[in-house]
């Protein structure tokens, strides 16, 4: 028999809300909150895919914004150089290409980052994933060719037909599906082998090592996914904002998917999502009040960190199961 | 026939400690071999350098006729080399049988392997249930570990060092801090696992190592004094001037 905990009854929940809610705000009008949603949806595909090293692997990237600006960039230079000229290796204006891109250069970034950052341990991995990621920052900033910290403007979305990421709700559609299967992708690699290996060094590294397990390759392993994906959402996130900029993967923007993560609560499969649409709501809520809304908006992170244990998914589903 | 595990002139010291200092040990197949010594005399420092958790300052460490000096923990497990933890060192976020099952799952080839639900393969969980039948423990086996006592702890440290199937067992105090019943129950249980695999066990309890012991070796500051039956350590002056203490 099929049994439903607590959790998964949540996940069905949010999930459905998250489906059904946006196409009625679009068909009553509110165009407006269906743009929300689907950002909120882009940023939880990048908080599921950090979930996988911070949640699973207790890895506390500090740098994984690198990959939605790695995955913006790679939908931006494309489009960039089809219109304009140079670089015919990879211009064009094919979704295939774009995310292919996004995917491969962020793997390989993710690849040789984590490969170094994975030598030190707790704080000095937080420090140094951060500086990788300040270092993907620099990269772009210094290309004026691409706007420098202007940025680049994405004239063109990326083509797939016989879909259309011009129309909002097919974007969002996409940006939805994506995110259910980055939860399906996640929850099957976390419970499977590899992710016992991955969550056991998040225990207690020094035995899983003894038990005969080189934990720093499933751990780079698991940053590569982790990368990848982010990657993916970033080239999403290109095609919802038509824009990428080095702003896109600054540190506070890694701090704040970090955040959602934290505030959803870790180790779940919603609570990347909760957490993502948490942030979102409460940004869009204070911001609309008052100008200093960053202030309050800290300490309710805060609060929720220090003071709800397993984030909003621990606080809505108590102490059962 | 060569000695299972050779150590020669071990030396390891930190800063001015010497803890290890020129240890020589041949322990042979299939032999239950102890160490005892005071508080401080090097006997974890001796027993990670084994493992791989520490590298020796000097000296070479031959197992199965390979030196296996400078090779990484996790590749001296997968030769046959595995041990038990004087402070327990379980995942204790996990449930018991999933320590097990990891430990289990450790002797595969490697374990990238990313579809099937781990929990969901029958011979992790069979056997893993098996092992901690021998202990009393497969009514807990999916409650988490930190929830369980501290005897419990040190029987599934030692389920989790069985499970490797390991040549070689490196123990390091399996009786601390249990209670006399418990401890009975563990001397038992080593009783029985003697013949069967090759142990290096450090112990405190002197009754127990006398009563278990097939060689015993005496270390007193990082150093070897006397190595011999429990007949001839009982007999040997060093050890009872240095040691065991004039009666
Ligand atoms: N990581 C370490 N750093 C510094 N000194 C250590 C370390 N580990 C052990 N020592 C010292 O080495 C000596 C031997 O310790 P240990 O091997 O734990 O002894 P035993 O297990 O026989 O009680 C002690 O003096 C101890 O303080
Ligand atoms: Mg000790």
């Amino acid at each position: 028999m099929l049994q439903l905990t607590r959790t998964d009854w949540l996940t069905l929940v949010v999930m459905l809300a998250l489906l059904i809610l946006p196409p009625v705000f679009l068909w009553t009008g509110n165009e407006f909150y269906l743009l929300l949603a689907t950002r909120l949806v882009i940023l939880a595909i990048a908080a599921v895919s950090l979930n996988l090293v911070l949640g699973y692997g207790g890895l506390v990237s500090f740098g994984h914004a690198a990959y939605i600006g790695i995955g913006a960039y790679a939908v931006g230079i494309p489009v960039y150089h089809e219109t304009y000229g140079g670089f015919e290796a990879v211009a064009g204006y094919g979704a295939g290409i774009h995310i292919l891109l996004a995917v491969v250069i962020s793997a390989i970034f993710a690849l040789f980052t984590g490969a170094i950052s994975l030598r030190t341990k707790g704080v000095y991995f937080i420090m140094i994933t951060m500086a990788f990621g300040m270092m993907a920052y620099y990269f772009f900033l210094s290309i004026d060719e691409y706007g420098g910290d202007d940025g680049l403007v994405i004239d063109i979305r990326s083509e797939i037909p016989p879909l259309n990421l011009d129309n909002p709700l097919q974007l969002f559609m996409i940006a939805y599906v994506s995110l259910v299967i980055a939860m399906i992708v996640v929850k099957t690699i976390v419970n499977s082998r590899f992710g016992m290996v991955l969550q056991g060094a998040k225990g207690n590294n020094e035995r899983m090592v003894t038990m005969g397990y080189n934990t720093y390759f499933y751990k780079l392993t698991a940053y590569v996914i982790s990368g990848a994906m982010c990657g993916y959402a970033g080239a999403l996130l290109g095609n919802f904002t038509t824009f990428v900029s080095p702003d896109m993967m600054g540190w506070s923007r890694s701090g704040e998917l970090m955040f959602m993560v934290i505030l959803g609560g870790a180790t779940t499969a919603i609570g990347p999502v909760m957490g993502a649409a948490g942030f979102i709501l409460l940004e869009e809520f204070l911001s609309s009040y008052t100008i200093f809304w960053h202030l309050p908006f800290g300490l309710i992170l805060i609060a929720v960190v220090l003071f709800a244990r397993g984030g909003l998914v621990g606080l809505i589903k108590g102490k059962g199961k | 026939m060569a000695a299972l595990l050779e150590i020669t002139s071990l030396r390891k010291s930190f800063g001015g400690v010497t803890a290890t200092d020129d240890v020589n040990l041949k322990v042979e197949k299939g032999e239950l071999h102890a160490i005892i010594g005071p508080n401080g005399a090097g006997k974890t420092t001796l027993i990670s350098q084994l493992s791989g958790a520490l590298r020796p300052d000097s000296g070479s460490i031959v197992f199965q006729g390979e030196n296996i000096t400078n090779r990484p923990a996790y590749s001296r497990a997968r030769l046959g080399i595995t041990r038990s933890f004087q402070i327990t060192s379980l995942i204790m976020s996990m449930t018991v049988l999933d320590n097990v099952a990891l430990a289990i799952q450790a002797r595969d080839k490697h374990s990238f392997r990313f579809l099937k639900p781990a929990r969901d393969i029958e011979y992790l969980r069979e056997e893993g249930r098996e092992l901690l039948a021998q202990f009393g423990l497969d009514g807990r086996a999916d409650e988490p570990t930190v929830a369980l006592s501290h005897g419990e702890h040190r029987q599934i440290e030692i389920a989790v060092a069985l499970a490797s199937k390991a040549e070689l067992m490196l123990l390091d105090e399996p009786m601390a801090g249990l209670g006399p019943t418990e401890s009975t129950t563990m001397i038992e249980f080593l009783k029985d696992l003697k013949g069967k695999r090759t142990i290096l066990l450090i112990e405190h309890d002197m009754d127990a190592v006398f009563a278990l012991a097939d060689r015993i070796s005496v270390l007193v500051y990082g150093h070897i004094i006397a190595t011999g039956t429990p007949d001839e350590i009982r007999s040997n002056d060093d050890v009872r001037h240095a040691y065991l203490g004039e009666e």
